[in-house]
């Protein structure tokens, strides 16, 4: 077991080491996220509609296009040189590709998050600043799985044709669910509601974590080549 | 193995099922409009019943056993079992066409809209948008193990996602009620709409046999093409 966690965090390490060398991905999708909360700030009637009450669902659609827009690196990479077969010949277990590539899509993603959090509280001018380390925790743990399907659904569409477009059709369903449950979860909190009050949606985010990363991480074996 | 008779034999059949399935239909309607009493409350409208209902059946059993046959090939990993669950799929999204759009005619005289976001009908449009990305994905991979793979790993996950789709909508729903309000528990069905309704479930399962065997026989014959194809190239 030791051989898989040794491996995995060996990949995510290189991952995050070939993203650090030049950011591209990490600023082209902050930057995208930006652009997104900007463009939904004015997507409303403002003498209708306060910036405050679209808060919670600017954020999570931004969220969703930054990770879809961001898992692409964890494979494209792979694709140039044939890195990834130098990736499968190596003595290391199948599953800690999965793993591995889980984890470093998983803090990828996350440090977007980290820096456009602020940011749209920021531009939407909300008031609950006292919330956000509990809205930082239910945002993390939807984007587990986000990036658990993510990584599966991206380690075939980077082998396959159009495999920008379908990468976007195939996993916005499967984020769905825990976007929606993230949308509900921020709204409440802003108002000042207690968490109490939104069990049953965290407990479907903890429900689909639990579900999409057994079977993503069963499933990967079978997106590689025998 | 999958041989060129067979198959042509299989599409055969297939052929003469859908046939039966459409000269059925047709006897269905006949019964639905001349021998089944008009509904009290909705009229005329309510004669859809016998088309959506009998439709989101076959629907239903074609993304099912597309979804349960991806986990069998990811089990067997035989080629034969890749072609049915794409049959499967395929005509899963044309049964799904039916439904989706004989549900917004029926839903917009009786519900006054033609679209709600209810449970059903939201998984059920997501199940379809699935299924078309599931067989986009498949036009785009040319290796047939590859693809068989591919599809199958979308199916098995498509099949666990479904289920979290309602789930989804329920809790939010039951948080922001619609005015319009969604009967739970159907009527008790008279005797002679049942049997029209039945018999219509009936027709669509044949639909979707006929339809599946010929899909499955063309994509059998497409593989040999493929193959022969090759063995020429050398």
């Amino acid at each position: 077991m030791t051989g898989v966690v040794r491996a995995a965090l060996w990949i995510a390490a290189k991952d995050l080491r070939i993203e650090w060398r030049t950011r591209t991905a990490f600023v082209s999708a902050l930057a995208f996220a930006v652009l997104v909360l900007a463009v939904i700030f004015f997507s409303r009637d403002p003498t209708a509609v306060s910036a405050g009450a679209i808060a919670p669902g600017a954020l999570w659609v931004t969220f969703v296009f930054a990770t879809m827009l961001g898992l692409r690196r964890a494979f494209d990479v792979e694709r140039e040189r044939m890195a990834f077969d130098g990736l499968l010949l190596s003595p290391i277990p199948r599953e800690a590709i999965f793993w591995g590539k889980w984890l470093g899509n998983l803090l990828f993603v996350a440090s977007i998050e980290a820096v456009s959090l602020p940011v749209a509280f920021l531009f939407y001018d909300v008031a609950g600043w006292t919330r956000l380390p509990v809205i930082a925790g239910v945002i993390l743990l939807a984007t587990v799985a986000f990036v658990a399907v993510g990584t599966l659904v991206s380690a075939m569409t980077a082998r396959t044709r159009h495999g920008e477009l379908l990468l976007v059709l195939l996993l916005l369903p499967f984020l769905f669910p825990p976007a929606v449950a993230g949308v509900q979860i921020t709204a409440r909190l802003l108002e000042g509601r207690p968490l109490s009050e939104v069990m049953g949606w965290l407990k479907l985010i903890a429900a689909f974590d639990i579900v999409f990363l057994t079977l993503a991480s069963l499933l990967f074996p079978a997106t590689l080549d025998e | 193995m999958i041989t060129t008779e067979r198959a042509t034999r299989v599409a055969r059949i297939g052929f003469g099922i859908t046939v039966l399935a459409v000269i059925a239909l047709a006897g269905i309607y006949a019964r639905a409009l001349a021998y089944t009493p008009v509904e009290r409350t909705q009229g005329l409208a309510q004669k859809i019943f016998y088309l959506h209902v009998p439709a989101a059946w076959a629907t239903f059993l074609a993304f099912g056993i597309a979804g349960v046959l991806s986990l069998l090939y990811l089990w067997l990993k035989d080629r034969r079992i890749d072609l049915f669950a794409e049959a499967s799929a395929e005509v899963g999204v044309v049964l799904a066409t039916i439904l989706l759009t004989t549900g917004p005619i029926w839903a917009k005289p009786i519900w006054g809209t033609w679209w709600t976001w209810d449970a059903r009908l939201t998984s059920t449009l997501f199940l379809f948008l699935l299924f078309i990305g599931y067989l986009l994905l498949r036009g785009a991979v040319t290796d047939p193990g590859m693809r068989a793979r591919f599809s199958a790993v979308v199916g098995v996950m498509g099949l666990a996602l479904i289920p979290f789709i309602h789930l989804t909508v329920y809790l939010f729903r039951t948080q922001h009620p619609e005015p319009i309000v969604l009967r739970t528990d159907g009527p008790a069905l008279p005797g002679v709409m049942l049997v029209t309704l039945l018999a219509s479930f009936g027709v669509f399962t044949m639909l979707y046999v006929g339809l599946v065997m010929q899909r499955y026989a063309l994509g059998a014959l497409r593989d040999l093409r493929l193959e022969r194809e090759a063995h020429a190239a050398g």
